[in-house]
């Protein structure tokens, strides 16, 4: 559904991406582990056209969407929730939810949709006339994910959800995460720094370091080894490299 | 008493325009972080449109000889228009630019507008009688004042009234105060850039083209920078209002129509010439004790 083709991105003198693929299918959880400024940020936002890419095509199934502007990816049925969470502090909650809606074509679904997000998150019903900026860190994520959801996107990109947070607001915010992938096929393309809690979940992992892709594989195949804790510190040690680490860099 | 009843009301009208005027400025920089020295002259060319353009000393009315209901929109067609025209060729290709860039080029564009008007106008300034019949005094009480100065009071509570009530109510209104708030958020969210920021422009030009009526009725006179005054005093109001918060920009074009007002009716006969001076020295102070401004935003903050 999504192809990432060798893009590269740059902050005027400084490299943030040196060529990085990356492909998400229909459905699929895909996570993105990485250490601080190994270029996870950077990726959502050139996925979703925030940023410029000096080179290399992102595709959205089968359409190029590398060049156009935010907003119009974002009709196209893709759904950024970056980093720090971007909650409008002075709007309410609901006009906060609200805003992803107006660009929708399908207006009569718009109501519909408003009430079964708010069953995933209880505790927003309860503040819908708040300001934004009012939640507790917890509420403004799960805010921001609703949000997200209310553009009715083909694939959502979450960016480092559990920053921040208390364990506990964590599991809750993968769990419906989760939830929603089981229910409405939802596709997830998320960051994580930490890689322990999302090798239950994922469907497959890539690891991000100084801009590139060092490993690359299924969740499954990861569970228990050392191949990540290699590719995410960067060791050299021949024994531990996986194959992939050998070949992609 | 009565005198002061009658200064107040005069502060209530002055401070109206200032008002609606840096509405038109606190909206723009709101959302583009555009400090736009241009809006005086926006007010200046709704102006002109009303009479016929020539050299001529004397000003031959064209549109404001229309019937009222045909003219007032026109003006503000004319002045929407022209912001518009403004943002597409000048501010869209500079969007990426950096906020001092942006106001220099609005200092530019307010200098071409003033020059193009001298070109086609002529340098001397104009009589002009528009709604003359309006400064008919009428008795409240004790009290007379022009019918002139109760319209501008008037229209400019209709108009903040219609705008809060467009930015709260209507989804554009709500996606024009999350752009304002966090444009690229905003943006994320299939807010469209261009056409929130058109339509910031379009809101402003029609303020401007009420604030250029208004002034007219009360001047009587035209100048090719006419608008400049307004535009400085209203500047300063949504500084001390603080800068991008619209109550704040409301709040401070009475607040500045208020001090200028009181200055002018109660400092010394000797001291008025320089009623100026004192305005700005009480901006000074507000902004010493309130670096904001009076309700200051996420917009100065980040800046600092």
């Amino acid at each position: 559904m999504l192809e990432v083709e060798d893009i590269h991105v740059n902050y005027g003198r400084l490299v943030a991406l040196r060529g990085v693929s990356v492909n998400v299918d229909e459905g699929e959880i895909v996570c993105i582990i990485g250490p601080n400024g190994a270029g996870k940020s950077t990726m959502l936002a050139a996925i979703a056209g925030g940023v410029p890419l000096q080179s290399g095509t992102v595709r959205l199934a089968g359409q190029t969407i590398s060049g156009m502007v935010p907003e119009a990816i974002s009709r196209l049925g893709v759904s950024l929730v970056p980093e720090g969470r971007h909650v409008f502090g002075t709007l309410s909650v609901a006009e906060n939810l609200r805003i992803g809606t107006f660009q929708r074509r399908d207006r009569a679904n718009v109501n519909k949709d408003f009430e079964r997000i708010l069953e995933h998150f209880p505790q927003l019903r309860e503040r819908l006339n708040q300001p934004g900026g009012r939640l507790s860190g917890g509420e403004q994520q799960m805010l921001v994910i609703a949000r997200a959801l209310l553009t009715r996107p083909r694939l959502v990109l979450v960016d480092e959800p559990s920053l921040g947070l208390a364990p506990r607001i964590i599991d809750q915010v993968y769990e419906i995460l989760i939830d929603l992938r089981r229910r409405d096929g939802l596709t997830l393309l998320i960051n994580e720094q930490s890689s322990d809690r999302v090798l239950k979940f994922a469907d497959r992992i890539y690891v991000l370091r100084d801009g590139r892709v060092q490993l690359h594989d299924q969740a499954a195949n990861l569970r228990g080894g050392q191949a990540i804790m290699s590719a995410y510190f960067g060791f050299q040690d021949r024994h531990n490299a996986p194959p992939s680490e050998r070949t992609s860099s | 008493m009565i005198g002061f009843l009658q200064n107040l009301i005069d502060a209530l009208s002055l401070g109206s325009l200032y008002a609606l005027a840096a509405l038109g400025i606190g909206l723009l920089f709101g959302i583009l972080r555009l400090a736009n020295f241009a809006h005086g002259d926006f007010i200046t060319v709704g102006a002109y449109a009303l009479i016929v353009p020539s050299l001529d000393v004397t000003a031959k009315m064209f549109i404001g000889h229309w019937p009222i209901i045909l003219m007032v929109p026109t003006v503000c067609i004319v002045v929407v228009v022209l912001a518009l025209l403004a943002d597409a060729l000048l501010f869209r290709p500079l969007r990426r630019a950096s906020a001092p860039t942006l106001m220099i080029a609005s200092f530019a564009l307010g200098y071409i507008i003033q020059n193009v008007i001298l070109m086609f106008y002529g340098a001397r300034p104009k009589a002009v009688d528009l709604w003359s019949n309006l400064s008919q005094q009428v008795e409240i009480g004790p009290v007379r004042v022009p019918q002139l100065q109760l319209v501008t009071i008037a229209v400019t509570i209709v108009l903040t009234v219609g705008l809060t009530l467009f930015l709260r109510r209507t989804s554009f209104g709500v996606q024009m105060r999350a752009a304002a708030e966090d444009f690229r958020m905003a943006r994320y969210l299939g807010v469209r850039a261009n056409f929130v920021v058109g339509l910031a422009f379009a809101i402003s030009g029609l303020l401007a083209a009420a604030v250029s009526l208004l002034f007219l009725s009360q001047s009587g006179q035209l100048s090719n920078s006419l608008g400049v005054p307004l535009m400085l005093f209203a500047f300063i109001a949504t500084v001390i209002g603080g800068m991008g918060s619209l109550t704040g920009a409301v709040v401070g074009g009475f607040g500045v129509g208020l001090v200028s007002t009181m200055l002018q009716a109660y400092l010394p006969p000797e001291l008025r010439p320089f009623r100026d001076a004192f305005v700005f020295a009480v901006v000074i102070l507000i902004l010493l004790y309130r670096p904001g401004g009076i309700i200051p935003t996420k917009a100065l903050v980040q800046r600092v």
